[in-house]
């Protein structure tokens, strides 16, 4: 009998990759193996629609048993990977079992990124990574008398925007001089900064949060940088995340904060391919581009899985993302880093707007709340190359799509 | 349990109970329906669930603001018929409701 394809990780990239290699022809086994006690299921509703009780657990599922069974893909949850002995093209499971890969996928994620000083694991502490993490998260805030995010990225803020919705008091904490900064540009920043505060959010930007004060063994209150308590019984920490790269990294292959692999998802090892959050790509001139998403765990995935057929599809479309946050749909194409100059289409007051970032009169990226149709529109126009002048950009009468026919 | 009849892309059939509640999305992917991928899960921000409503044309609630403006920009034609599954709820009245999925989702 032929040796499985062994995918580390039933995420979305894993899951991804296993339906992909069917369709590439491959008709050998194909094993997935997750860690979590869950079939692969999807994570953004976590900080959003699930959070607020929108939907059943049930529903959360990507693909049931029965999906899994009809492509002959057998997935195992419960089942950690120790190791990867790529001498002997083996994995080796937490309990010693070793199970023999034709070829090894690793879609391992990232985990969350712990909370660096004193009181960061007290009870009452959470991150939002799982549907585990979730489930507890949900529990505690029913009983909340105050909420404190610490880091105003995406996962917290959408969050905020949850524990809101359900009444709770709420503060977040951002170190950085705006949110999302990572990401999205100042006039997105300052767009949601107005929004949460709106919505009856505490902000504090610049904020130096020291530690996690407790009592009686529970998180009670968060440490402000100057000494002020700020009382909350249910903290969480959305300071960004880790790549799960030890197994690659032990097993010898390139790690550069991510599994280094090329646009097809190759590592150095013919047989060994990654895809999504745990991966940094390798471009054509040299940088590494690391994502964090949905669209980068399936186009990842689909890739990798063509690599192991010996087919190259790169996966090198700009990136796309987005966020829901009280009634605001963010959705954001492209990279607006570098930018020199930003148009605004709509009107950032009705929270109807898009910003386009232009370089030197190209457009390399556009944030889009509550416009959908200009971030459909982006999509395709950046991932052809396409822009329109900052005059048609905002101009609402312009149809972005005219320069796609 | 109202029944969806689910056509994938190369014509073939399929019946699947959904419970009430759930989108017409969820249940397609639970059940591997060919010719849907609904990358997004549900948050009307992918466009990979397009699909066209081929019964119950007056029952169906309208599409809301943001689904019609995804709609402008899938990758298959797009019909008058036209709907994001996801944004489509099981209800007691959708009682058989046909939807087809087109060639191509991205
Ligand atoms: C709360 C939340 C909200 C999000 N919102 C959005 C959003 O709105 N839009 C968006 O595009 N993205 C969003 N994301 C990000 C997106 O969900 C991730 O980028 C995506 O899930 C990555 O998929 P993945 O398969 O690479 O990793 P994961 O989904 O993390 O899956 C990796 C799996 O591998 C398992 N694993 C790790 N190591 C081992 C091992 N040694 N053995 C066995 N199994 C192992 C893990 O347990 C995990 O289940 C959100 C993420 C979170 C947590
Ligand atoms: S599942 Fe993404 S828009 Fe419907």
């Amino acid at each position: 009998m032929t040796k499985p394809i062994v995918i580390i990780g039933a995420g979305q990239a894993g899951l991804q990759t296993a339906e992909a290699l069917r369709a590439e022809g491959w008709d050998g086994g194909i094993l997935l193996l997750g860690e979590e006690p869950h079939a692969p299921y999807h994570r953004p509703p976590l900080s959003k629609a699930y959070m607020l009780g929108e939907y059943s657990e049930a529903q959360l599922t990507i693909r049931g048993a029965e999906a899994l069974a009809k492509k002959s893909i057998e997935l195992r949850t419960g089942t950690r990977v120790a190791a990867i002995d790529r001498a002997a093209g083996e994995v080796v499971l937490a309990g010693g079992e070793r199970i023999a890969y034709h070829g090894l996928v690793l879609a391992t994620g990232s985990r969350a990124r712990p909370l660096p000083f004193e009181g960061g694991t007290l009870p009452g502490v959470f991150a939002l990574r799982t549907l585990d993490d979730c489930r507890a998260i949900s529990a505690a805030l029913e009983k909340a008398e105050g909420v404190a995010v610490i880091g105003g990225g995406f996962i917290g803020l959408e969050f905020a925007a949850v524990a809101r919705k359900k009444g709770k008091p709420v503060v977040v904490f951002e170190a950085a001089d705006r949110l999302m900064a990572r990401v999205v540009a100042p006039l997105i920043s300052d767009f949601y900064a107005g929004l949460h505060r709106r919505n009856g959010v505490e902000l504090y930007l610049d904020a130096h949060v020291s530690g996690i004060a407790g009592r009686d063994g529970h998180a009670f209150a968060v440490r402000s940088g100057t000494g002020v308590d700020f009382v909350a019984d249910l903290i969480i920490a959305g300071i960004g995340i880790i790549p799960n790269v030890e197994l690659a990294k032990e097993a010898g292959l390139e790690c550069e904060g991510g599994i280094v692999v090329d646009p097809c998802g190759r590592t150095a090892d013919p047989r060994i391919v990654a895809a999504g959050d745990c991966t940094a790509t390798r471009l054509a001139d040299g940088r590494l581009r690391r994502l964090e998403s949905v669209q980068n765990a399936v186009e990842q995935g689909k890739a990798a899985a063509a690599a192991l057929m010996g087919r190259e599809k790169p996966f090198l479309a700009p990136p796309w993302f987005w966020s829901d946050q009280y009634d605001v749909k963010l959705q954001m194409v492209g990279l607006s880093a570098g930018h020199d100059r930003v148009v605004v289409r709509g009107s950032v007051d009705d929270g109807k707007f898009t910003a386009f970032y232009f370089r030197e009169g190209r457009l390399i990226g556009m944030d889009s709340a509550n416009r959908a149709q200009d971030h459909m529109a982006g999509r395709k126009l950046i991932e052809r190359g396409l822009t329109p002048t900052p005059e048609q950009a905002a101009d609402e009468s312009f149809a972005l799509n005219a320069l796609l026919a | 349990m109202p029944k969806v009849t689910y056509i994938e892309p190369s014509g073939n059939q399929v019946e699947i109970d959904v419970p009430v509640g759930w989108s017409v999305m969820q249940s397609a992917m639970s059940n591997g329906v060919e010719g849907i991928e609904a990358e997004c899960g549900g948050s009307c921000a992918c466009a990979t669930c397009h699909c066209y409503v081929e019964s119950h044309a007056d029952v169906v609630p309208a599409a809301g603001e943001t689904e019609l403006s995804m709609l402008g920009n899938v990758v298959a034609e797009r019909k008058p018929n036209s709907r994001l599954c996801c944004q489509i709820k099981m209800t007691p009245e959708l009682e058989g409701l046909v939807v087809r999925f087109p060639d191509a989702q991205s």
